[in-house]
């Protein structure tokens, strides 16, 4: 009976090792179509070096299948979005007859774009978004209307701004006229909002690695969005991110595209300074 | 008709003579089944790829029908065997009549 009671404790314990082990980040290298390494992680930022000392991608808390997707842009369903964004950065629209092509070019020229937003913009005296980097061209460039903050127009071109940019490291600047915004975000971060009492810190930084039911806690870095869910099939927006994490705490979210979810983009966006831009990158 | 219809094929540049290799394709294509209705009730008419085609140097490597269940997007992988250098020719053919054709050349190394 001794014996049956050891063994019985060894299985136990093999088992709750297995488990532990599985909930780890991976060790793995993100290298695109074979030909392109990304950074997916680095030394903690010096504003986050307190509570982080290394920041990581949430490619490194996905499966084994949904990393291989992302590795190669023939897999990778959100390059089929990416690809109908290309076709619009070519068509003229509104009433100026011009296409975004007309004024920047190739789209590959725009490659330095992405990692630097959200970034401060003289003109309006806030914080812009690509998304509403995006619109204001529409808008004020181009007479055209201005598309829905999260629709799909506007994700599968966030999509292509992303695509050129990838390799690139995140680099949003979070002192000068953006100080007072990347505070705001800060102080959104870790906030406790919903029925559930949970800030964006109690699950991305003290539990990161840890299963929630079924799902695994990334540090929920924003460089690989817009990103392919193989949930819903479609490119999702880091707001519509945010909104669905607001949500889940049992919270009233915030809108996207609100100034609250600006700053919180701006300050989460900064705590990935350093990883390479994945968008479009491929989770569950 | 179908519209931002696709075609999209990946076969490596060159090969071994003999060597079997992996050809991906995928189409975007809506797909529709002919079996939902709109917010009026009317059934929305089906338009799918009912049949996909892959030819090697004029010889047949597979001919698929495609059935109305298949995804949006419908995506393809098999392997084929090159004997020689040539080309791989693709065909789509759609509801509407429409054919889409893709074609890749491999050589042997």
């Amino acid at each position: 009976m001794t014996i049956l009671k050891g063994a019985l404790g060894a299985f136990i314990l093999a088992g709750t090792v297995a488990a532990g082990a599985m909930a780890d980040p991976v060790d793995d290298t993100l290298t695109i179509n074979a030909e392109m390494t990304l950074v997916t992680r680095t030394a903690a930022p010096d504003h986050v070096s307190d509570v982080l000392d290394e920041v990581m991608s949430g490619w490194l808390f996905r499966g084994t299948e949904t990393r291989a997707m992302q590795a190669d842009d023939f897999d990778n369903p959100g390059m089929i979005f990416v690809e109908q964004a290309e076709d619009v950065w070519n068509t003229a629209d509104g009433s100026e007859g011009k296409s975004c092509a007309d004024c920047h070019g190739a789209s590959s020229d725009m490659a330095e774009v992405r990692p630097t937003f959200p970034k401060w913009n003289d003109a309006a005296e806030k914080v812009f978004t690509m998304e509403m980097q995006i619109n204001d061209c529409r808008e004020n460039r181009m007479g055209a209307e201005k598309w829905k903050y999260t629709g799909g127009d506007m994700v599968n071109m966030t999509a292509l701004l992303a695509s050129v940019s990838r390799g690139l490291p995140v680099n949003v600047a979070i002192d000068g006229p953006a100080q007072s915004t990347w505070e705001e975000g800060k102080e959104l971060y870790y906030t406790r909002t919903g029925q559930l009492e949970l800030s964006c810190a109690n699950c991305h930084e003290d539990s990161y690695g840890k299963m929630i039911r079924a799902d695994h806690l990334s540090q929920g870095q924003i460089n690989g969005f817009p990103t392919y869910r193989l949930k819903n099939t479609k490119l999702n927006s880091a707001h519509a991110r945010f909104k669905g994490c607001v949500r889940d705490t049992r919270a009233e979210t915030y809108n996207p595209g609100s100034p609250e979810f600006v700053a919180l983009e701006l300050y989460v966006a900064s705590r990935g300074n350093g990883l390479s831009v994945e968008g479009p990158s491929v989770r569950n | 008709m179908a519209k931002g219809v696709k075609p999209r094929v990946k076969v490596p540049k060159k090969a071994a003579a003999g060597d079997t290799i992996t050809i991906k394709t995928l189409i975007s294509h809506k797909m529709e089944s002919g079996q939902r209705k709109d917010d009026d009730g009317n059934v929305i008419p089906r338009s799918i790829i009912n049949r996909f085609t892959c030819d090697f140097n004029g010889e047949n490597v597979v001919d698929v029908t495609l059935e109305p269940a298949i995804s949006t997007n419908p995506y393809l992988e098999f392997e084929a065997k090159v004997p020689e250098a040539g080309e791989f020719k693709f065909t789509w053919y759609d509801d509407d009549g429409s054919v889409y054709e893709e074609s890749k050349k491999i050589a042997i190394e």
